[in-house]
């Protein structure tokens, strides 16, 4: 039981919720880059928490489902179709084995999450099924997904058609505040320097990817080239030579030796990997006391937002 | 011994600033102590140089627990373990088909060719730290007089089994990747397999050696010129 695809789009991925403790190895994580959308593709599915979807990039994917299922696209607002009529997002849609599925190119937001009942059934390498194409793990053979590629996935005869109402849906914007810890190689970045970059607006640069969303802006000075090898954690900004920020992201490598000006809040990166090149970011420095409470009440607030039913 | 938050969700533990067989040794220990005391509170750890980052569950514990564990835990284990001490050949074809800048290298520290390959292969190096890409291990420390910068310019691609030289670290490129380092020879020993366990020949704190082998025997063994 599959579903095939007719049209691959411009990157379209098979992951879950991420490779975790393979850092040693030189294995990233992978896995959705907004988790806030790559979570309410899987809970108004009903499925279990890291169930196997596709993250769509920028759009441009085309399906033909061979089986009788439920499906559900959260994310950037890419137009969905079933054999031509339009369907709602961020909703579940019954599918019938021969019909085609759509999705369009994204109006605002880049990435998007398409799940299937009961999520795809994907062997797990390293514990997951998140494809890391520059690594060549998961997934479908480690690459992204080509015409002809059949992905397997249950029949499903009944489940709930949840969604989520209009007012609970995020908003995708053209700039973002990026809360920022500042990290402990702060020493190495004068006054000015900081407040430059905290002061500063960024544009995201064409070379922004799943490793990393480099930015350009006002160039910021460091009085290292860099520091002995060490490991990185998710949304450090590194600062290169170049003076240009670089905030690492799921695909980022596990060691390297550039100084970073400090690590950013996870829910702003999720908003983040939503820029495309040309649309902005400003940096706003937090505490880690702050940044531990922002994530808490966001997990309680994403928690406590009700699923619609329709009957 | 320094410990820094590094982000909402993870510490560094500094144990220097420079990189020697004595901080890998601590770093070493200090790793499989900080598994044992955190528990499953533990994301994810990567050891380095001269430093651990540690990836903690923050559903879990937070930093001030995670610290005042990582202390005690150190505190007790600070003596480094002697660790089981393998060491491992690899061969590799020296020549400028298998390395391109074998030549430019040798021409800059004024050396011959032959040795260059002799002051590659002479020394045992330590795995200091994996990372950058699965598989890649970094090993040091080279020869001072074969000590090279990175390229100024990354190249987009460098051929898989590449054996290559960056100031005085050196290691084989497990697949084809970007990369700025020296290019000297091709290694034909599969360093990354998904699908065996344990899927590295190698890993931190064991000892590598190279060995030159011949054109035809690195064929022998597998290699590629491609």
């Amino acid at each position: 039981m599959t579903m095939r695809v007719v049209q691959s789009g411009v990157l379209s991925l098979l992951q879950d919720s991420g490779r975790q403790g393979q850092h040693r190895i030189g294995l990233s994580n992978g896995g959705p880059m907004d988790r806030e959308a790559f979570h309410y593709c899987n809970r108004l599915l009903e499925n279990a928490p890291a169930s196997t979807v596709i993250e769509i990039s920028v759009g441009g994917l085309q399906l033909k489902t061979l089986v009788d299922t439920y499906i559900c696209l959260t994310g950037a607002t890419m137009p969905l179709s079933i054999n031509g009529h339009e369907k709602a997002l961020w909703a579940v849609q019954r599918v019938c084995a021969g019909d085609i599925i759509d999705v369009g190119f994204a109006k605002s937001g880049c990435r998007s999450y398409f799940g299937v009942a009961d999520g795809f059934t994907i062997k797990a390498s390293f514990g997951s099924t998140a494809t890391v194409v520059r690594e060549n793990i998961g997934g479908l053979q480690g690459h992204s997904l080509h015409v002809g590629d059949e992905l397997p996935c249950p029949t499903v005869t009944a489940r709930k058609q949840y969604y989520l109402a209009d007012r609970d849906q995020p908003r995708y914007q053209n700039t973002l505040t990026v809360r920022v810890i500042p990290g402990y190689q702060q020493r190495h970045f004068n006054r000015v320097e900081q407040r430059r970059f905290f002061g500063s607006t960024y544009r995201i640069s064409e070379r922004c990817d799943r490793m990393g969303y480099r930015l350009e802006g006002p160039v910021i000075a460091c009085d290292i080239q860099g520091v002995l090898s060490e490991g990185i954690c998710f949304g450090s900004i590194q600062l290169p030579p170049d003076g240009q920020p670089i905030v690492l992201l799921n695909d980022r490598q596990t060691i390297g030796g550039y100084p970073k000006i400090g690590a950013a809040l996870s829910l702003d990166v999720a908003r983040m990997t939503q820029l495309v090149p040309g649309n902005s970011v400003h940096f706003a420095p937090i505490t880690h006391h702050t940044a531990r409470k922002a994530v808490e009440w966001a997990q309680l607030f994403t928690l406590r937002k009700a699923l619609q039913e329709h009957r | 011994m320094k410990l820094r938050i590094a982000g909402e969700d993870a510490l560094m533990v500094y144990f220097g600033d420079v990189m020697n067989a004595q901080t890998s040794a601590r770093i070493q220990a200090a790793t499989s102590a900080i598994e044992h005391a955190m528990g499953e509170d533990l994301i994810d750890l990567v050891p380095s140089y001269a430093s651990v980052l540690i990836l903690y569950n923050p559903l879990r514990t937070n930093h001030v627990s995670v610290a005042r564990r990582v202390r005690s835990a150190l505190a007790t284990a600070s003596a480094p373990i002697a660790a089981e001490h393998r060491t491992i050949v690899l061969p590799v074809y020296y020549a400028t088909e298998a390395g391109i800048d074998l030549e430019p290298l040798a021409a800059r520290a004024g050396l011959s060719i032959n040795t260059v390959i002799e002051l590659h292969t002479r020394a045992e190096y330590r795995v200091y730290a994996i990372g950058f890409a699965p598989g890649f291990a970094y090993l040091g420390e080279v020869d001072e007089r074969i000590a090279a910068p990175r390229l100024h310019t990354p190249r987009a691609v460098v051929p898989g089994g590449s054996v290559a030289i960056a100031d005085r670290q050196t290691a084989v490129y497990p697949s084809a990747s970007p990369g700025g380092w020296n290019l000297i020879g091709r290694c034909p020993v599969t360093m990354f397999d998904p699908n065996i366990q344990p899927c590295m020949p190698v890993s931190v704190g064991d000892t590598v050696r190279f060995e030159a082998i011949s054109r035809e025997h690195f064929l022998t063994l597998g290699g590629n010129l491609a």
